[in-house]
């Protein structure tokens, strides 16, 4: 993929600073992340490699406001969120997160459809759901239950769910973990698509290192720290990945 | 729609069945509280309004016979606001399709109609003035013996036989419940009231121009107990028995005693149900919730805020309690009626309407919305405390431990299916616990059912079995010497007579005192004697040779302990006072009884040995199988010249047994339909829940090949588990709940139950909860052989 010549980079959208995250795990620490420090530039596609338990998952709920640091600050907008109330983080994903997760995160009792309006119940201008499933492909099967429908599937109606409500960061956590190639591929090249189209800023996780190839920037986690920020001068169609 | 409120619409239709059983536990809780509440409600109110409408009076007293004059220093005696004086006596009533005469007690109506304790007339009018064979009857006799006007009725009264004509049928507040005196259940077959003119029951028993029987209305303020000993100054030299209150008048005592002891069941039980009920739907909502952790955490992920996830887990409980509460009080209204169409045939109001108080509806819809509510937001605030990412994540795997079950020596003899079932219980002690204590409690419900039949049987199959070994007793018309006995001992069949004594007294310590018979044995057999003094435990207990044997509630309610001195005042012939001491106390489960040796009493009364009854023992009457020389017997005795009336012991003890069968069994049916319905919502929730919580899982293994019998294995050896973990428990709760119940449900005055719980009941609640427990199993093997392993492993849940 060629950048839009609309484009523009620079300006910070989410701003992590010195994070650290400690689980205690009865007698022991996990330290799962060691001081990180990270920005996300408006419109920007990064993707975040690294080893399974080096901290992907942790760092990203962070970003998202799920989960808070054991210390060290994250801005959105210049906003700090390590301090934020419950209220706030919750209207913080409201209006400018979407998620998508490995396992999509489905209301199992609901359609395809319905999954989508669950967001856009939420905000005051939505995309339609409909338009949302259009945009991920997924118009002619907008009435499916998640039980009726493929694991790529489901993974595009969570992203239907996601774009539906024109977040300003698209968090991904292993979006095609789950999947096989080919479909992880029309997975990321819907990802892909968006933030071009719609400008949205992308962090996808993945711990498969090729599909580094389609971002701007790749951020190496390892054990908890950034082992290598890598900045693509090119980055290519998601339908040229290959792993 | 919103989709949140699409989702709920879903989830409720995939629930289905588990929300129809939970609400069915909340109707159950919903409908006991309001039918026995209602009920309670209805007579109350019946009663109330009876009473004011025809004017029940506040003092009532009774003399041999005093001139009318003195009506006028009764009426002057300060307090008094109304006074009437009457005429009564007792009359048998030799009906020719009964062999043992019924006895009738015989009012007089002043001549302008009475002005306090009015008849409300059921069917016909008054007697004429001056007619001195019309009378009217009360209504449960003229229905029992369906007698309506234009019936005759034979009567001896005064001594002459006559024929009385019936014009009409009446309700009398003074006889509510018509008891004769010592009996100890509602008679309608052999006891009737009849009114007749004054002046008739007056030129009868030669009575003119007095009267034995008088009663009266305060005036607001006044004080009963001035009145009372005034009544009773006045009256002392006319042969007064002594006057007492609304609380010791016969119907309204029996009456009072029955309304409390509805009143204690309507406090006491239904809010054991509704709680039980209420925690029910706590732990099955909690549980709901829970299966639904990574929904809750992707709404929450989602942007929605805590408030409006907890609002929608609320309104799911709203639609079950809803449900619930509307099936509860239709269950309730309907029962309700029931019951109370029961009670309209004992109880003889002009009007008893069912009722619905809604105070009571209102408190038991929000006992069970509030146990809904908190049930729904503790377990939705525990999944939102969480950090969304964490209740997203794939469930961490449990932590199984090794336990007991894996030791070498016994792994061997566990199958894998009840190994997976113990190791899941290792981990989740507490659920186990929980699903077996809502079994447990349901139990006891049930058990609770039961208990008052139980208690019921024990009194009359062992209790009065061991206490009676009579089978009829004859009530003399004066007490007469021990000579007598002897004619009784040549009658047909008797192979024993013998003799009662009893003597009408007031017992009194200090200020606090009841009115009592004493009561001897002639001759004194002692524990060989026909009737015996036995305690609750079943023990006869022979009275001491001197002072008295009392039952000890008699004592606590006068404060005494043996050894005290009683002030016996002797309410009949020279009327002395005497002083006796107490020696001893017996714990009993009927009314207040004082015993004497024959020998220590007559001493006291200074007289002869004399009877007042006479107790037979007669062969083959037991076995019942011969009428014929029954009704031989019957006629003999009703012959005698000494004779007032005679009773079999087995057809009074059947009268009984109908009776609280009646009233006692309805409402143990009840409680007992509604504790059951509990028992299978409860076993059949959990059932449910497993399943949900384990269909993962199941899936999971069919998928590596065990077949569906192994894996139903698994749940229902879970299901297995729970209710043989509650039978113990609810034994423990039932016996718990059966001592609390037995100690306030019975009007101590009246009877105090028997702490019985018998196998037979256990059982019984057992049973409901094993069919209950297969039941279910069932339902969760049909629903695991249809188990859809594709959608079960594609979606999360
Ligand atoms: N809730 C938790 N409790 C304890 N340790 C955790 C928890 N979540 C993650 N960890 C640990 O933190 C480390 C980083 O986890 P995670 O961020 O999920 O890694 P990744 O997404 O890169 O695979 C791992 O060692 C993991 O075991
Ligand atoms: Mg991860």
């Amino acid at each position: 993929m060629v950048e839009g010549p609309d484009k523009q980079l620079g300006e910070a959208v989410l701003e992590a600073r010195d994070l650290t995250k400690v689980y205690r795990m009865g007698e022991v620490d996990v330290h799962a992340l060691r001081g990180v420090d990270l920005t996300l530039r408006a419109g920007e596609l990064m993707v975040l490699l690294g080893a399974s338990g080096s901290g992907k998952s942790t760092l990203l709920n962070i970003l998202g406001g799920l989960d808070s640091p054991s210390s060290g600050t994250v801005a959105y907008r210049g906003a700090d969120l390590t301090h934020a109330t419950g209220a706030q983080l919750t209207r913080y994903r409201r209006e400018h997160v979407g998620f998508i997760f490995q396992f999509y995160n489905l209301i199992p009792s609901l359609t395809a459809r319905e999954n989508v309006a669950l967001v856009t119940d939420l905000v005051s201008t939505p995309m339609a759901p409909e338009e949302a499933l259009e945009v991920v492909g997924l118009g002619p099967r907008m009435d499916h239950f998640p039980s009726q429908l493929s694991g790529g599937e489901q993974q595009r109606v969570a992203i239907a769910r996601a774009i539906a409500k024109r977040p300003d960061v698209m968090l991904c956590d292993e979006p095609t973990g789950a999947l096989d190639y080919r479909t992880g591929v029309l997975v990321l090249d819907v990802l892909a698509r968006i933030n071009q189209d719609l400008g949205t800023t992308t962090a996808i996780i993945t711990h498969n290192a090729p599909v580094g190839a389609m971002a701007e920037r790749v951020v190496t986690l390892a054990d908890g720290a950034i082992a290598e920020t890598h900045e693509n001068e090119a980055p290519v169609e998601a339908s040229s990945l290959r792993w | 729609m919103k989709a949140l409120d699409q989702k709920l619409a879903r989830d409720l239709r995939t629930l289905g069945g588990q929300i129809l059983t939970i609400a069915l536990v909340v109707a159950s809780g919903v409908a006991s509280f309001t039918t026995v509440r209602g009920a309670y409600g209805s007579l109350a109110r019946a009663r109330a309004d009876f009473y004011s409408a025809q004017r029940f009076p506040d003092v009532f007293a009774r003399c041999e016979r005093a001139p009318r004059s003195v009506l006028e220093r009764l009426e002057q005696v300060p307090g008094v606001a109304v006074i009437e004086g009457r005429v009564t006596e007792q009359a048998s009533l030799p009906l020719p399709w009964m062999t043992e005469p019924a006895s009738a007690h015989v009012v007089g109506l002043p001549p302008g109609g009475p002005r306090l304790s009015s008849l409300h007339l059921r069917s016909g009018r008054p007697p004429r003035p001056n007619d001195d064979d019309e009378v009217l009857l009360s209504d449960a006799f003229a229905d029992e013996h369906d007698l309506a006007p234009g019936s005759t009725v034979p009567a001896i009264l005064g001594g002459v036989f006559r024929e009385l004509r019936v014009v009409g049928v009446a309700l009398s507040p003074e006889h509510v419940l018509v008891v004769a005196a010592g009996d100890i259940a509602v008679d309608n077959r052999r006891r009737g009231i009849v009114f007749m003119n004054e002046d008739a029951v007056a030129a009868a028993t030669g009575r003119e121009g007095a009267f034995d029987d008088v009663v009266a209305q305060l005036s607001a303020g006044a004080s009963e107990e001035a009145v009372l000993a005034a009544f009773d100054r006045i009256l002392e030299p006319y042969g007064g028995y002594g006057a007492h209150g609304r609380d010791r008048q016969l119907s309204n005592f029996i009456l009072s005693g029955e309304l409390a002891q509805l009143e204690n069941m309507a406090t006491q039980i239904p809010p054991l149900f509704l709680l039980v009920a209420a925690f029910l739907l706590h732990v099955v909502l909690t549980r709901l919730v829970q299966l639904q952790r990574s929904q809750v955490a992707a709404l929450k992920a989602l942007g929605y805020d805590d408030l409006s996830i907890g609002l929608h887990y609320l309104k799911l409980a709203s639609v079950i309690v809803a449900l619930g509460a509307a099936l509860g009080l239709a269950l309730g209204q309907w029962f309700g009626g029931g019951l109370i169409d029961l009670y309209r045939d004992y109880f003889r109001f002009p009007t008893l309407e069912a009722r619905v108080d809604v105070a009571t509806a209102v408190a038991a819809v929000a006992v069970s919305a509030i146990a809904a509510t908190v049930g729904t937001f503790t377990s939705v605030r525990s999944i939102l405390r969480l950090a969304p990412a964490e209740a997203m994540r794939p469930p961490a795997p449990a932590r199984y431990r090794r336990g007991l079950t894996d030791l070498p020596g016994v792994r061997r003899f566990v199958p894998p299916a009840l190994q997976m079932t113990l190791r899941e219980v290792q981990r989740r002690p507490v659920r186990l616990l929980l699903s077996s204590l809502g079994i447990a409690a349901s139990l006891a419900l049930l058990v609770l059912g039961q208990f008052f039949g139980d208690a019921m049987a024990w009194l009359t199959d062992t209790y009065m079995e061991r206490q009676q070994r009579w089978d009829v007793q004859v009530t003399l018309r004066e007490p007469r010497d021990v000579g007598g006995l002897a004619t009784f001992r040549q009658l047909p069949g008797v192979t024993r007579a013998e003799g009662m004594r009893q003597v009408p007294a007031r017992v009194r310590v200090g200020p606090r005192e009841r009115e009592v018979a004493l009561q001897a044995m002639v001759p004194d057999r002692g524990a060989e004697g026909l009737q015996r003094v036995v305690d609750s435990e079943g023990n006869v207990v022979e009275p001491p040779v001197d002072g008295l044997l009392m039952t000890s509630k008699l004592a606590e309610i006068l404060g005494a302990q043996p050894g005290d001195g009683i002030t016996v005042e002797v309410l009949e012939g020279s009327r002395e006072t005497l002083t006796l001491p107490l020696t001893a106390t017996v714990e009993e489960p009927f009314g207040l009884q004082v015993y004497m040796r024959s020998g220590a009493l007559h001493a006291a009364l200074r007289q002869e040995p004399m009877v007042t009854s006479v107790l037979l023992q007669v062969d083959g009457l037991a076995a019942s199988s011969d009428a014929e020389a029954a009704r031989d017997l019957d006629q003999r005795l009703a012959r005698m010249r000494d004779v007032l009336g005679f009773v079999h012991r087995a057809r009074m003890i059947q009268e009984f047994r109908a009776q609280s069968a009646k009233n006692i069994g309805v409402f143990s049916l009840v409680l007992t339909l509604f504790a059951a319905t509990i028992a299978i919502g409860v076993v059949d929730n959990n059932a449910r829940v497993s399943l949900s919580m384990r269909r993962r899982d199941l899936a999971s293994l069919r998928v590596l090949g065990f077949s569906r019998a192994e894996i139903s294995e698994i749940l229902l050896s879970e299901i297995a588990l729970q209710v043989l973990l509650a039978l113990p428990l609810g034994l423990v709760f039932g016996n718990a709940m059966v001592t609390s119940m037995a100690a306030g449900v019975a009007d101590p005055e009246v009877y105090r139950l028997p702490v019985i719980v018998t196998a037979q009941s256990y059982a019984f609640a057992a049973g409901v909860a094993l069919a209950a427990a297969a039941f279910s199993a069932l339902l969760v093997r049909r629903k695991l052989d249809r188990l859809d392993l594709i959608a079960v492993l594609k979606t999360r849940e």
